[in-house]
């Protein structure tokens, strides 16, 4: 079980992440058509923008909630508030943001498979990673009862650990969620797992997303 | 190097600030532009066109990269014309720019593939025996033979090899040839203009082994009577920029910008020098939407507004206040001013008979030669009948007199031919003229008066040599007569305005046509009046779509009457601009060696096409039209017995139409059974015919030694486009499944035919072997046994004309064939050397015997001048070339086929080269051939002789032997037309004496041709190319009877089916429509419409029509179009699915419910292939259907008449046409939309509301 438990949480992370990084590095340079979003919404618009933005408003609060509620050690934010009122605040917040982005994936997929403009031109991968993402938000909705149970942040902390533990490269963070529940456990696995899958779907359209744009300038030339 | 690395050195990227902050200055990589411009690169560019029959023959350049053809767009190199006209570019349509999808698409053919079960019997025979005996066992042995011939259409191809199947078709051949007869293989291949190497490659096989070339313009019914009729030539008509140099253009059923798309620019172009155009459609097509002026007579009666027309024209400008334009132009270039005979009845009246001829006069009035062809008139100087120069008389067997100046025959003075008689006349003789507008037809309007109308006419008494005395009229006062113009004399419903209803008034025309009188007078006098001030630049554009009625000649007639009157022919920016097909092979007589092994041997066997299909796929057991239908009710009815078949039958006994199955014997064993008798071939078979021991084929259909054996069919989709009576053909030629609802005159109890034998089961299945070549998988090929994959038009080398623009250019090989496709030339190449080495030991040198029928431009069209005499009935003897079908023996080399393919034969060096009754010595292009190819060195019956490997060898053949493309050629058969005229014409072609049109010279640039007398237009700097053009100016005669253009048609059966002169008749009633309406219900409403098959958007024939592109522009499956009032009848709604039938068959098609059309027609473009989203017909459980499905086809005996000057055959000039547009088919709303595949996509479509 231990060896299990190191193997998908210690080392799968390592694999998915090295995956993640030099697959999309490879793909960038090697095939630069492929690197696109594949909007369908040309094809069929009818509720597209309703589902789409609430998939999508709903998918980055939740990514951005995981970033900073997992990676912010928690002596940064101890002397404000406690891991029980932050995790209060992670439920409310990233529950409202999962519900969102849950609508929004439920209709995205009802359209990607009950359309028959957007099913004839969608690739296996494009089901297979609106299926996932579902499956992943499902997944995670479904810890918030569970920690509604314990509302003392010690899970999160537990979590937190883990994943501080791996981006310092600490041999151990597997350890750190020995005795989780099971649906944690199986959300972080699916997590990982879309990490893998990334640079060989239309995921790769999140390292485009054109940020720049807010700060470019007016005009733009080039030098010869 | 990497992207990613680019993008990180986001640091550096900034360069500097400019516009005061505003802007940045940046470092960036430019490689993603690189993708846009990829896009656009390629490797070359290759000239080729689209040998598709649309008449645009439009330069393209066609894009190759990394070894594939990616895309084509236009070229626009076409050499400048004048400073006062516009360019011919850019050409092209979005058809053509769809075409490179075919080139890797599904759809293309890649290798050799054949029909399963065949294969299986074939490989089963081979194992124990050679060739010929394998295929004799499987198509002698009535089991195996039935078990391919019915799955035909099916499926169930499998992939062979090339060695195999030319094997396979080598002994088919052969086995047929010694067992049938070579009469018994057949080709049809449609339009050499479109890519004449190719059609050259299987004739000249064909042609080389004696099998038959089916005729295709006629078949097609794009081949105007009309035209032959009135002029003596297929057709020739002005190229499209001459449009530009007209003051006044009706487009008459012609729709310019939808099917004659890269030449509309030209229709656009004149309207903004003041040009007036005018539409005449019975839909709002596009062309209407363009004009100033839109005319819609109800369909199907173009000739009842065209005399009306007339009637206007001829009262303003011929009587009343007459032109002198035009009557100098009716005076010197009509048969206006000629005599013809008024026949006595016994109620005293009369009715015009022939022309009158010099043999009738006392001493031929001095005419010696010919008396009998030669036509008279009367001169107001020398006060006296004349003989005018240029009558058919005048073309063979002297030289010098055959030209249209004003001059008798042989004399030197001047004459001055009277147009009327009306002032110097010795009685008014009272002349009754058919008239059919009365004839009742339950979907269009009559307007009732007598059957006869009888006129006063003015008359001349005439001492014939006989000593009796006789009226003659001249044709100018029948016409006024016939055209119902008031001249004071008295007659029957004699018009005293155009508001009067008298037969052919404005009025008139209203109650039948529906078009507005006023509108009708202000058009004729405006064409007219713009004729006459500028001399003839007034022009009708004409499409077939009114060709394709039954009485086509009428509408055309109609037409050419108009233009004649008012002197348009044959003058810039006038004439008739009739457009159907790219049936302009301007360099024919250097292809005619190349495509029929004249070159070799002479003559090769020709068959019209309607002719054969008629007969031989039985669509005469299903004939309802009965030819006193058709009779003038001035014709004597008993001699015109039996059905239309009957007629075919005595025209090709006659030696009018040719035959093909030609005799009902094998001719090789007649020669063999000749000689043994110790007779000539020609004797010998004479006096079998006599002795009834031999008949024709065509009286014996159903025999199966008659049957066309094998069939070749290549550049062609006939099943799946021009074949009319389609579900007749998949029943008797090919035995499959098919969809005929009718019943045949057995079961009907009909008018059985009286020289065909009946037998009460028809033969099907009669042909052994289909073999098509083509390079997608069309309806034809999923009906052959053998489908051959061909080169597509970007993968072969080839030349390309059109009547459209007189440039000649080529079809170049990109890339080589894909897969294991080879081009048209490679095939046969192939097939021949196979048959070579197959035939060896079955046969080896035979003797041929050929029936040849009585030829237009030869002297045999003078061989029947007076009336129908039938030797079969005793009427006269049988004599080859006189009253029946010349007998020609042939010598067949079989074992050298493949030799003589390949080079040039020596009958060219011997008999020389020429066309259009011209002929000239050629053995110095011979030998320029024999430098450019080179000549075959191995021994054999090809040593010495120039080669023809490749198809650019071909090409080269046909450059350098046609007057058009060898400029010293053209000179040579302008001497050589002079020689006949007495006139010096050379003076067209010396300054292009020295130029030779090569090849590669096209390839490099379309390139003009020059002009050459086997047409009648110039190719010059100052005219563009009209047609007529060197008979007015050159004074060459017209090939017709009198030598002029001709209004009377004066051929007995011409006068007693009330067609000697122009008439209006309604469409014939075809009772297909009857028999089936509410017999097999399925719930919703029925109604009966009038079938309407125009050229398509979306396609050119049925080519792009299954093409991704074409099919997402348009509904993406086949359509028919419907009236608002129609559809609401018949409870359709847009896009529903209806079915359309009647006995002849059914088809499946959405509706499209539009404004555009009239109540009681419905449009369907013809051609829409059946193998797109096409579900099973309701009535016949087969799949969908073509638009000739509910087709058959029927002949018209005034086709077949032949051996009288203009009305003498010559391929694709003369002969029964294939129309169809009188048809009638029940539309339907469908209830079961049954896909006959399984796949559980069926449906229930609503009920009609």
């Amino acid at each position: 079980m231990s060896y299990l438990n190191d193997l998908l949480f210690g080392v799968y992370p390592y694999i998915a992440g090295a995956i993640f990084l030099i697959a999309s590095w490879i793909r960038y340079d090697r095939e630069q058509f492929t690197w696109r979003a594949s909007s369908s919404q040309m094809l069929h618009s009818k509720g597209f923008r309703r589902a789409s933005n609430l998939f999508h408003v709903g998918v980055l609060v939740i990514f951005f909630g995981h970033l900073v509620g997992l990676l912010t050690p928690h002596a940064l934010y101890a002397p404000f508030m406690s891991a029980g009122t932050k995790q209060v605040i992670a439920i409310i917040v990233g529950g409202a943001a999962g519900v969102a982005c849950w609508i929004g994936a439920l209709l995205l997929l009802k359209r990607r498979l009950g359309e028959p403009r957007v099913r004839a031109t969608s690739t296996k991968a494009d089901i297979f990673i609106l299926v996932l993402l579902f499956v992943q938000v499902s997944l995670g909705l479904l810890t918030i009862p569970f920690a509604l149970g314990h509302l003392d942040g010690g899970v999160m902390i537990q979590l937190a650990h883990w994943a501080q533990g791996l981006v310092t490269l600490q041999a151990d963070a597997a350890s750190h969620l020995t005795g989780i529940g099971l649906v944690y456990k199986l959300h972080i696995f699916v997590g990982l797992t879309m990490f893998v899958v990334f640079p060989f779907t239309r995921m790769v359209h999140i390292w485009s997303v054109p940020v720049k744009y807010f700060t470019r300038n007016y005009q733009l030339v080039r030098t010869r | 190097m990497s992207h990613l690395l680019d993008r990180l050195k986001f640091l550096k990227k900034k360069q500097g600030t400019f516009a005061e902050g505003h802007g940045d200055t940046v470092k960036e990589k430019r490689d993603w532009e690189d993708g846009y411009r990829q896009r656009w690169q390629h490797d070359k560019v290759v000239r080729s066109t689209h040998g598709v029959n649309c008449t645009g023959s439009c330069s393209w350049k066609i894009y190759v990269k990394n070894g594939l053809i990616t895309w084509e767009t236009q070229q626009t190199d076409y050499p400048r014309t004048r400073p006062d006209l516009p360019n011919h570019e850019p050409r092209g349509c979005p058809r053509g720019a769809s075409y490179s999808w075919y080139i890797y698409s599904a759809n293309r053919l890649k290798y050799p593939t054949i029909r399963k079960r065949l294969l299986k019997l074939w490989r089963e025979a081979r194992a124990t025996m050679e060739p010929v005996a394998a295929w004799a066992s499987i198509v002698e042995n009535q089991d195996k033979a039935k078990s391919y011939k019915s799955v035909r259409g099916q499926g169930g191809f499998v992939r062979s090899s090339w060695d195999e199947v030319n094997e396979i078709i080598a002994a088919a051949n052969t086995y047929t040839i010694k067992q049938y007869g070579p009469d018994r293989v057949i080709g049809f291949s449609p339009i050499p203009a479109m890519s004449m190497v190719s059609y050259a490659a299987g004739a000249r096989y064909l042609s080389l082994i004696g099998g038959a070339c089916l005729s295709f313009y006629d078949w097609y019914c794009d081949l105007p009577p009309a035209s032959p009729m009135t002029w003596g030539e297929q057709t020739d008509v002005p190229e499209s920029a001459d449009w530009y140099n007209s003051n006044y253009i009706i487009a008459w059923g012609s729709n310019v910008p939808q099917t004659r798309t890269p030449d509309a620019h030209f229709f656009t172009e004149v309207r903004y020098k003041g040009t007036k155009t005018v539409a005449v459609t019975p839909d709002y097509s596009e062309v209407a939407k363009l004009c100033d002026q839109w005319m819609n007579p109800k369909q199907g009666t173009d000739a009842a507004l065209a005399m009306a027309m007339g009637h206007v024209i001829l009262k303003e400008f011929h009587v009343d206040k007459p032109s002198e334009y035009f009557t100098d132009y009716c005076r010197r270039y009509t048969d206006m001013p000629n005599l013809v005979q008024l026949e006595r009845r016994e109620d005293g009246s009369y009715v015009a008979g022939r022309f009158i001829r010099a043999a009738d006069f006392d001493a031929n009035l001095g005419q010696d030669n010919n008396p009998d062809w030669k036509t008279v008139a009367f001169d107001e100087i020398s006060n006296g009948f004349v003989v005018p120069n240029g009558s058919i008389g005048f073309r063979w067997g002297e030289q010098g007199k055959w030209n249209i100046e004003q001059k008798e025959g042989g004399a030197s003075a001047e004459t001055r031919l009277k147009l009327s008689l009306i002032d110097d006349h010795d009685e008014l003789a009272s002349v009754g003229l058919p008239y059919f507008g009365g004839v009742e037809n339950e979907y269009f309007s009559s307007n009732v008066f007598k059957d006869v109308i009888h006129h006063n006419l003015p008359a001349k008494k005439v001492k014939l040599a006989d000593g009796s005395e006789s009226l003659v009229v001249t044709v100018f006062d029948l016409m006024l007569a016939n055209y119902g113009v008031n001249r004071g004399l008295g007659g029957d419903f004699v018009a005293n305005s155009y508001d009067d209803n008298a037969p052919y008034t404005p009025a008139w025309q209203e109650k039948i046509t529906g078009v507005d009188r006023k509108v009708v007078i202000q058009i004729a006098r405006e064409f007219a009046d713009t004729a006459h001030k500028t001399k003839g630049r007034s022009m009708i554009i004409v499409g077939a779509g009114m060709n394709h009625w039954y009485h086509m000649d009428m509408n055309y007639r109609g037409l050419i009457n108009l233009l004649v009157m008012c002197g348009c022919i044959g003058q810039t920016g006038g004439g008739w601009a009739h457009y159907v097909g790219q049936e302009k092979l301007r360099p024919q007589c250097g292809w005619l060696p190349l495509a029929f092994g004249l070159d070799w041997q002479r003559p090769p066997r020709h068959m019209n096409g309607t002719s054969f299909f008629y007969n031989h796929s039985s669509q005469w057991r299903y004939e309802k039209l009965n030819v006193d239908e058709i009779l003038s009710p001035l014709a004597d009815k008993s001699k015109y017995t039996g059905s239309l078949i009957d007629f075919n039958v005595r025209s090709e006994r006659m030696g009018w139409l040719p035959s093909a199955p030609q005799l009902g014997a094998n001719p090789l064993e007649l020669t063999k059974a000749a000689a043994a008798a110790g007779k000539t071939p020609q004797e010998y078979c004479v006096e079998q015919l006599k002795s009834g021991k031999l008949g024709f084929a065509a009286e014996d259909p159903d025999n199966p030694q008659n049957f066309p054996r094998n069939m070749f069919i290549w550049r062609s989709n006939l099943l799946g486009s021009s074949g009319k009576g389609h579900e007749y053909m998949l029943k008797y030629l090919l035995g499959t499944n098919h969809g005929v609802l009718g019943k045949d005159l057995g079961e009907d109890g009909g008018r059985k035919p009286e020289e065909v034998k009946w037998h009460d089961q028809g033969a099907e299945g009669k042909v052994d072997l289909l073999v098509t070549l083509d390079f997608r998988m069309s309806t034809t090929c999923l009906y052959s046994d053998i489908v051959l994959p061909t080169a597509t038009w970007y993968e072969k080398d080839d030349l390309n004309t059109s009547d459209m623009h007189p440039f000649i250019h080529p079809l170049s090989a990109a890339t080589d064939p894909a897969w294991e496709a080879r081009s048209d030339w490679d095939i046969y190449k192939g097939i021949a050397k196979k048959f070579s080495e197959v035939c060896v030991g079955h046969l080896g040198v035979e003797q041929d015997l050929v029936t040849v029928p009585l030829l237009h431009d030869t002297a045999g069209e003078l061989a029947q001048p007076y009336d129908v005499k039938d030797w079969k009935k005793g009427e006269c003897d049988p004599v080859p070339g006189k009253t029946m079908p010349n007998l020609a023996l042939v010598e067949r080399d079989y074992p050298n086929t493949y030799a003589r393919f390949t080079s040039v034969g020596p009958l060219l060096e011997k008999l020389g080269n020429g066309g259009k009754g011209i002929n000239w010595e050629t053995s110095a292009e011979v030998d320029l051939l024999k430098k450019l190819n080179w000549t075959h060195t191995e021994e054999g019956a090809a040593e010495g002789r120039a080669k023809l490997e490749t198809a650019i060898d071909a090409a080269e053949m046909i450059l350098a032997l046609a007057p058009e493309t060898n400029g010293q050629v053209a000179v040579k058969a302008w001497q050589e037309l002079g020689k006949a005229t007495g006139l010096d014409h050379t003076h067209l072609a010396k300054p292009k004496e020295e130029e030779k049109i090569r090849f590669r010279d096209v390839q490099a640039q379309p390139r003009k041709i020059i002009s050459s007398p086997t047409w009648s237009g110039l190719e010059d700097e100052h005219v563009s190319y009209n047609a007529g053009y060197t008979n007015v100016h050159e004074l060459i005669p017209w090939r017709t009877l009198t030598g002029r253009q001709q209004f009377y048609q004066d051929h007995e059966w011409m006068r007693d089916f009330g067609e000697a002169l122009l008439v209006y008749r309604p469409p014939i009633n075809t009772k297909s429509v009857k028999p089936i309406m509410d017999a097999k219900p399925n719930g919703n409403p029925e109604i009966a419409l009038n079938w309407i098959t125009p050229h398509q958007k979306w396609g050119i024939h049925s080519t792009y029509s299954d093409n991704l592109i074409m099919l997402t522009l348009s509904r993406g499956g086949p359509i028919i179009w419907l009236s608002e009032v129609d559809a609401q009848k018949a409870g359709i709604e847009d896009n529903d699915w209806v079915e359309v039938f009647n006995t002849n068959g059914a088809l499946a098609a959405r509706a499209v419910v539009s404004q555009r059309v009239n109540e009681g027609m419905t449009l369907m473009y013809h051609a829409q292939e059946r193998i797109v989203n096409v579900p099973g017909a309701e009535t016949t459980g087969t799949r969908g259907g073509i638009h000739n499905s509910v087709t058959r086809a029927c002949p018209k005996p005034t086709h077949m008449i032949g051996g009288y000057a203009q009305q003498a055959y010559g391929f694709n000039y003369y002969g029964t046409v294939g129309s169809n547009r009188d048809e009638f088919v029940v539309v339907r709303k469908m209830k079961n939309i049954d896909w006959l595949d399984g796949e559980g996509n069926d449906y229930v479509q609503e009920a009609a509301k």
